[in-house]
C-alpha cells in the first residue's frame, strides 16, 4: 500500500496511541511513548510488522503512545495507514 | 501583650533564624498553599542559607523550592509526600543530600522522640487571634482539620503563626493553643481556596474502577469485620470512594452501626457519619468543602493530631484500632511490598502519607488498583521502592482477581472466607501473569544513580532508598 495523503488514528487518552501517517520518500518511524523504557523495542517491532504486512515501504509514521497494548497499536497503525492510502 | 509582628521577615529576624537551621511547614492548604513559598522567598531575600525544610507534604505549587535548592538556600528536604514536579527534579540529582521521607505517623513521633528537631515552625492558619490561638475551621482559606501542624507547634523551638483572618482575642474554638506560639503575622492571603479544598471528589464511573470497588466491598463483607463497632479508613481516589459507597449500602441494609471513620476526610465519609454508619470521624485533614463544614458544625466529627491518628510515640493511636483500610499502589511486588513513592520509571511522585501507618495498624489492609495502568503491570518481581512492607498488607484487589497474602503465616482463614463468598481469589503471581499476557512483559528497568532519597518507616528505621534516574 502506498501512503498518498496525511491521516491519523487513535487518541491521546491513557492506554491508547495516536498515530499519524504522512507521505515521505523513505520509510521513517518515530515513536514517543510513556512506556518506552519498558516496551520501546516491542512497539517498534510491532509497527514494522504491521507496515510490512500492509506492504508499506515509504512514508513517515509517527506514534504518540500513552501505554497502548499490542493489539491496540496494531489496529491504530493499520487504520492510519489505510486512511493515508485512500481507504476510508 | 501582643505577639503580632509586622511581616514575615520581621518574624524570621525575631525568631533568630540563621544558616543551617531546620524549619517546618504543614500541608493542609495542599496545592493552594502560599505560605511555604512566601516564607522561603523572604528567607532567600534575607540571605539565610543551608536550611533544611521539613514539610509534611510538598506539592507541585511548591515548585519554587527547586530554585531555592539550586541557590543553596535549601540544602535538606524532609517530607511524607512529594508531588511530581519537585520529585522529578530530585530524581535528576537536584540536591546533594538525600531527601528524608517519613510517614504521617512517623513525622510527629520523630519530633516527639527528639530524633527530628525543628528550629522554627511556620503554621499556616486560616483563622488566628493576636496571641496565636488558631484553627482551620473558619476564614476565607478554611481547610478544616490542622492535624499535621500540632506536632510542629508543640515541638519546634520557635513557632510563627501566619494568618489571613485575624480575629480578636480570644479565639474560642481554637485547634492550636497560644501556649506554643511565639509570633503571629497577618498577610493578605495564605492560599488559593480552589487549591485548598476541592469540590466534591466524584465517585468513579470507570467500569474497571467500579468492578474493583465492588470486589473490595465484598472482601470486607466476607471478612467478618463488617459488624457493629466497625472502623474504617479510605483514601480519596475515585475507586476507593466507590468502595466506600458500596460499604455504606451494605451497612444501611444490614443496619450495622460502625464505630469510627478516619483519615483524610471526604464528603462520602461525612455522608456515612450522617447516615449513622459511624459514631464519629477522626479527621487529620479535610479533602473537600463538605468535610470542612462538618468538622466546624458536627461535634462527632473530631479533629485529631497526626500523633493521635497514626503516631508511634503516643501510648496508642487511631490506627491501632482500625478494622479495615483501603489503600492505593503504583506497584505491588510478589511479596506484597507496596510502592507509593515512585512511578514505574523510578521518578518520585508521591510518598507514604499514612499508607504504612494504617497498613500496620489495620486488621485488614486492602490494596485496590487496576491490573495494569497504561500497559504497565501492577504486580512486579521487585518494587522500585518499598513504601509499605508486604508483611502488613493482607489483600490485593484488582478487576481481574483478588490475591490474599498468606506468605507471612497469616490470612489462611480469610482466604477460605473469600473463596466461600465466591470471590475470584488467586495468587499474587497470577495477577502478574494475567497482566503480562494482556500487555506484554516489560523490560526490567531500575534507576542506577546515587541515592537521592531515604524512606524511613514509621518507627524511624530505614526502609528503602530511592536512586537517581539517569
Amino acid at each position: 500500500m502506498k501512503i498518498t495523503t496525511s491521516a491519523v488514528a487513535g487518541t491521546l487518552e491513557s492506554s491508547d496511541v495516536y498515530v499519524k501517517a504522512e507521505p515521505c520518500g523513505t520509510l521513517e518511524i518515530e515513536i514517543e511513548s510513556v512506556v518506552s523504557a519498558q516496551f520501546g523495542d516491542q512497539i517498534r517491532q510491532t509497527v514494522q510488522d504491521v507496515l510490512s504486512s500492509l506492504g508499506v515501504d515509504s512514508g513517515r509514521i509517527s506514534l504518540n503512545d500513552k501505554g497502548a497494548i499490542d493489539c491496540v497499536i496494531r489496529a491504530r497503525v493499520e487504520t492510519a495507514v489505510r486512511r493515508a492510502g485512500g481507504e476510508n | 501583650m501582643s505577639k503580632l509582628v509586622s511581616s514575615i521577615k520581621e518574624a524570621i529576624t525575631q525568631m533568630g533564624l540563621r544558616d543551617g537551621m531546620t524549619i517546618s511547614f504543614h500541608h493542609h492548604l495542599r496545592n493552594g498553599d502560599f505560605v511555604l513559598n512566601m516564607v522561603m522567598d523572604a528567607i532567600a531575600e534575607m540571605g539565610i542559607r543551608d536550611l533544611t525544610v521539613n514539610a509534611s507534604s510538598i506539592f507541585d505549587v511548591h515548585e519554587p523550592l527547586i530554585g531555592h535548592i539550586q541557590n543553596g538556600v535549601v540544602t535538606g528536604l524532609e517530607c511524607n509526600y512529594m508531588g511530581g514536579k519537585v520529585g522529578r527534579a530530585i530524581c535528576e540529582g537536584l540536591m546533594e543530600k538525600p531527601v528524608i521521607f517519613r510517614t504521617h505517623g512517623g513525622r510527629p513521633s520523630d519530633m516527639e522522640k527528639g530524633t527530628s528537631h525543628i528550629d522554627v515552625a511556620f503554621i499556616a492558619a486560616p483563622t488566628a487571634d493576636p496571641m496565636g490561638n488558631c484553627t482551620g475551621k473558619y476564614g476565607k482559606s478554611a481547610c478544616g482539620s490542622m492535624g499535621y501542624a500540632f506536632a510542629d507547634a508543640m515541638n519546634a523551638d520557635k513557632v510563627v503563626v501566619i494568618t489571613d483572618n485575624l480575629v480578636p482575642y480570644p479565639l474560642v474554638d481554637y485547634s492550636i493553643s497560644e501556649i506554643y506560639v511565639d509570633a503571629v503575622v497577618e498577610v493578605e492571603q495564605i492560599g488559593n481556596p480552589a487549591g485548598i479544598v476541592s469540590g466534591t471528589t466524584k465517585i468513579t464511573r470507570d467500569p474497571v474502577g467500579l468492578k474493583m470497588a465492588d470486589y473490595a466491598a465484598r472482601v470486607i463483607d466476607a471478612s467478618g469485620l463488617l459488624k457493629d463497632g466497625f472502623s474504617f479508613q479510605t483514601g480519596a481516589g475515585g475507586a476507593t470512594l466507590a468502595a466506600a459507597k458500596y460499604i455504606k449500602d451494605i451497612m444501611l441494609q444490614k443496619n450495622i452501626k460502625g464505630s469510627y471513620g478516619m483519615g483524610g476526610i471526604t464528603a462520602y465519609m461525612v455522608d456515612m457519619l450522617q447516615a449513622g454508619c459511624f459514631e464519629a470521624l477522626l479527621d487529620v485533614q479535610c479533602f473537600d468543602l463538605d468535610a470542612v463544614e462538618s468538622i466546624r458544625t458536627n461535634p462527632k466529627h473530631m479533629e485529631v493530631t497526626a500523633t493521635h491518628y497514626a503516631g508511634v510515640s503516643g501510648k496508642s493511636a487511631g490506627v491501632d484500632n482500625l478494622d479495615v483500610v483501603l489503600l492505593g499502589a503504583t506497584q505491588v511486588d510478589v511479596d506484597f511490598n507496596v510502592n507509593v513513592h515512585t512511578d514505574s520509571n523510578g521518578y518520585i511522585m508521591g510518598g507514604s502519607g499514612g499508607h504504612s501507618d494504617t497498613a500496620a495498624g489495620a486488621k485488614l489492609a486492602i490494596i485496590i488498583a487496576p491490573l495494569t495502568r497504561a500497559r504497565l503491570p501492577l504486580v512486579v518481581d521487585h518494587c522500585l521502592c518499598t513504601s509499605t512492607p508486604g508483611s502488613t498488607i493482607d489483600v490485593v484487589v484488582t478487576q481481574r482477581g483478588i490475591a490474599v497474602n498468606t506468605k507471612y503465616g497469616k490470612n489462611q482463614e480469610l482466604k477460605e472466607k473469600l473463596l466461600a463468598a465466591r470471590l475470584p481469589v488467586c495468587e499474587i503471581e497470577d495477577l502478574k501473569r494475567m497482566a503480562e499476557e494482556l500487555a506484554g512483559v516489560p523490560k526490567a528497568t531500575a534507576p542506577q544513580g546515587r541515592v537521592v532519597a531515604q524512606v524511613l518507616y514509621r518507627d524511624g528505621t530505614l526502609l528503602d532508598t530511592i536512586k537517581a534516574v539517569k
